[in-house]
Parts: C-alpha cells; structure tokens; sequence
C-alpha cells in the first residue's frame, strides 16, 4: 500500500498521510495560494516534484529531495526560438500556438533503469526530456517537428497539450503519450521515432470525414496496465476505449449511466479492472441525475458498475478532471478530487469510499507516492 | 539613470529591490536587473522574451508599446514599473 497522497490544487499542494489507526490527515500544505497543475513522487528516490503554474509569472517546477526540509527550484521546459514569423496555418489547421510553455500537464519517471530522467507533457503540445532530474530539459524535436503536430488542436485550452505519458515497464524505450486533440503517440527507440496509434477511435465532435483520422482525436486520459503493459486504457472526448494489443487497435466500449468523462484508472495487475467517474456529456459536465458516482469495469468493459458507497448523495455536482483519480500498487486503495474541492478514497477498489475533505480547492490532481 | 521598480506580487517569489540602471531601452533595462538577478527572467519573459501575456510595464506611466522586443525608449530620468496584470486573475 502506498501511504502518502499527493493532492495537486488550484491553490496549493496537499500531502496526506495514512496512519496506523486508518484515518488520513493532512500532514503537509506546500505553495498554498498557488496553482499546481501537477505532481510527482519519484518512485526511484523518493524525490518530490511539484508544477506550478503561476497566472502573471509562468510555469515554474520545484523539487524535495527526500529527507530534505526544502524545496528547491528546478529548471522549466523552454521551447526552442521560434520561427519569425509562425508559419502561416495550412487550409483545415488551427492556427500555429506560440512556442512557449503554458503548462506541464503531464510529469513521468523514466524507467528504474533510467535514473534522473524525466518525462514532461506540455502545453502547447511538447514532450520535454530531462536526465538530471528537472536541472535541465530539451524538447522532443522528433515528434515536435512531425507535420501532423500542426494540425492538433487545443481541448480545454487554446492550444493542444500532452497530458499522459505511459512508460513501458518491460522497456524503458518505448514510450506511449496521449495528446488532446492530437490522438495517441508511440515511440519503440526512446523518442527518437514516432508513430500515431489510434485506429480504432472514433470523434463525433468532427465532421464525418475526419471522424476517424487519429490525429485528431481527444483522449482525455491514457492509463496504461502495469502487469499487462498491452493493455491500455482511454477515456476520450467520446467514450470509453480500450486496447489490448498495444494500441495497434482501439475499441469503443459503452456504459452506463454515461460513456462521458475525463478520468480512468486501472487496477496495476488485473488488465480487465478499471475506474471511471461519469459525466452527462461534452455539452453538460455534471454527473447524471446529478448522482455522483464511480464506474468500475472488472470484465475488460462488458459491463460497468455503478459504485457510490460513501459518495454524496444527491444532488452532487462534482466533477473529477484527468488526473484526479489514482489507484496505488495494490490496485485497491484508489483516491478521487473533484473539481469542487471534494476528495475520497476507497480502501477496497471502490465499494466502499471514505470523505477526506469536502471543502479543497478545485483538485487537479491526486496521485500516490 | 532609469529608475526601475517591481510590483509587490512579484516580490511574493523573488525579492526584487528598486534599481538604478544604466539602459536605453525598456529591454535593456530588464537585462541590466537579470544580470544580477537570472531566475527573474522567467517570471517575467516568456521562452520567446517577449512580456508574459499578464504582466505590463509602464515607461513614465505609460504602458509600452513593443511588448515583443521591448524596445520602448527610456530617458536617463525614467522610472519603470514593472506590474501584474490583471487579465491574469
């Protein structure tokens, strides 16, 4: 079981931890005041990362070491000069985003294999590299000068953003990212080559003609199944998809009471067990019936569940954002923040789930460390 | 000598006093302050070294025009205010 919780907000970082008696309390408030779009225990050495995203003052990335009293800053992403003047957008292409860091949306350990390197997700849509632990970064030119990077397109924000960046356990290699909108991207030498892997999905948002181009399509969140690392898990702009094989192949799975969200977890061994938190729709992101639950599938998405045990009653209007569900090594302690500064967690895979706070700052991410 | 103050939001992350510096430009102004002080550039310049979209700088109590290569012409007696938008919430 992992015991300490890190609770990413619009207002500052919140780490938990579990005591012996069962309760969790808050036993540390770090940036209070401060936006923190993401989070990291480093599983290799215990070091913690924190990303900032200051309104007036830009993006900034902290670190504590473990055992270490203080944070320090680390090093940002920054993009590369652009050229003078972008580009002019080719017919159907959004027009060209400034190269300049908006946000790290996505923040990954490399492989035990690969101490100090780091994996950022950013907007506007770069995947920066560090191997030094955060004191210095570069920018993925391989899939940053792809032709088709021009045409993704920004979900939620302006401009298109990488937000999940699986590592394969079996080959610290091979790389699997997920970009809203711009689909999903392999790479099998370390970043040196990529590949658009989303047959399969399909964006209803679109006209009929692109609905099915995987450069395009909005995986709001990818997860990937560490014990069964061919198994990789979508919740996207359109519905629940599911691979088996790698990604070579999605397939669109549907359920009830909504097939809507932005968050997936799945259990760390059990490929065919995974979470979801339910909205109406794009158009109405609330939960049905205004019933806020968890759906769990624990047969590779042939059925869904509904599981509210200890979730509020109705009405309840929470809505859980991408990185806001987590499950722990174990697969059955998993944590849930709501945009509505509403934070749970369930010690038996979500039959039963305990209130930590009703009354945090809208979460951004939760994550176990 | 152009006179140059930051805003007390800034001074919440990095301590930034009042300077005296030796500059023609707005842009010159801020890299005289970096050269002392390098972990100021990026909270106020973007990767491109333009202004941050929610930050202003004011020349004499004037907003600056050339927000991407601040080139704004400051006189030896100039004082500059470096400020917060609000547009940035």
């Amino acid at each position: 079981m992992n015991d300490q919780l890190l609770v990413a907000t619009r207002k500052g970082l919140f780490i938990l931890h579990h005591h012996r008696d069962g309760r969790w309390q808050t036993a540390e408030t770090h940036f209070l005041g401060e936006p923190v779009s993401m989070a990291l225990v480093d599983p290799r050495d215990d070091t913690l990362y924190a990303a900032l995203n200051l309104g007036h003052f830009g993006v900034k990335l902290w670190r504590r070491r473990a055992g270490a009293a203080e944070w320090e800053p680390c090093a940002v992403p920054v993009y590369p000069p652009q050229p003078d003047p972008l580009p002019e957008p080719l017919p159907d292409h959004p027009p060209a985003a400034p190269w300049s860091l908006q946000q790290i949306w996505a923040l990954e350990p490399g492989g035990s294999d690969q101490p100090g390197v780091l994996w950022a997700g950013t907007i506007p849509g770069g995947l920066f590299r560090s191997d030094d632990g955060g004191d210095s970064w570069t920018l993925n030119r391989p899939l940053w000068d792809r032709p088709e990077r021009t045409e993704w397109f920004g979900g939620g924000y302006d401009a298109p953003g990488i937000h999940s960046i699986c590592v394969d356990p079996r080959d610290s290699r091979h790389l699997t990212l997920a970009v809203s909108c711009g689909g999903v991207w392999q790479s099998h030498d370390d970043g040196a080559s990529w590949d658009c892997t989303s047959a399969g999905m399909e964006a209803d948002y679109m006209p009929p003609e692109r609905r099915e181009d995987p450069n395009i399509q909005d995986p709001h969140r990818m997860v990937q199944c560490a014990g069964t690392p061919e198994t990789l898990w979508v919740q996207h702009h359109n519905g629940i998809f599911r691979s088996s094989d790698g990604g070579a192949q999605w397939q669109r799975l549907f359920a009830q009471p909504s097939s809507f969200g932005f968050a997936v977890a799945v259990h760390p061994l059990e490929p065919d067990t995974a979470w979801f938190v339910p909205a109406v729709k794009d158009v109405c992101r609330v939960p049905v019936d205004a019933r806020f639950v968890v759906t769990r599938t624990q047969d590779g998405g042939a059925s869904f569940e509904p599981l509210d045990d200890g979730l509020p009653s109705p009405p309840a209007y929470d809505l859980v954002y991408r990185h806001g569900l987590a499950v722990d090594a174990t697969g059955l302690r998993l944590a849930m923040g709501s945009t509505t500064g509403g934070l749970w967690l369930t010690e038996d895979g979500g039959e039963h789930w305990q209130c930590l706070s009703a009354h945090l700052p809208p979460i951004y991410c939760v994550r176990f460390g | 000598m152009p006179h140059i103050t930051f805003a007390a939001a800034i001074q919440r992350h990095i301590v930034c006093p009042e300077r005296e510096v030796v500059a023609p430009t707005v842009g010159a102004a801020l890299e005289a302050v970096f050269a002392l002080q390098p972990e100021l550039r990026g909270y106020l310049l973007d990767d491109q070294g333009q202004l941050r979209r929610h930050m202003a700088i004011f020349v004499d109590g004037h907003a600056i025009r050339d927000r991407q290569r601040l080139g704004d012409h400051v006189a030896p007696g100039s004082r500059i205010y470096v400020v917060q938008a609000l547009s940035g919430g």
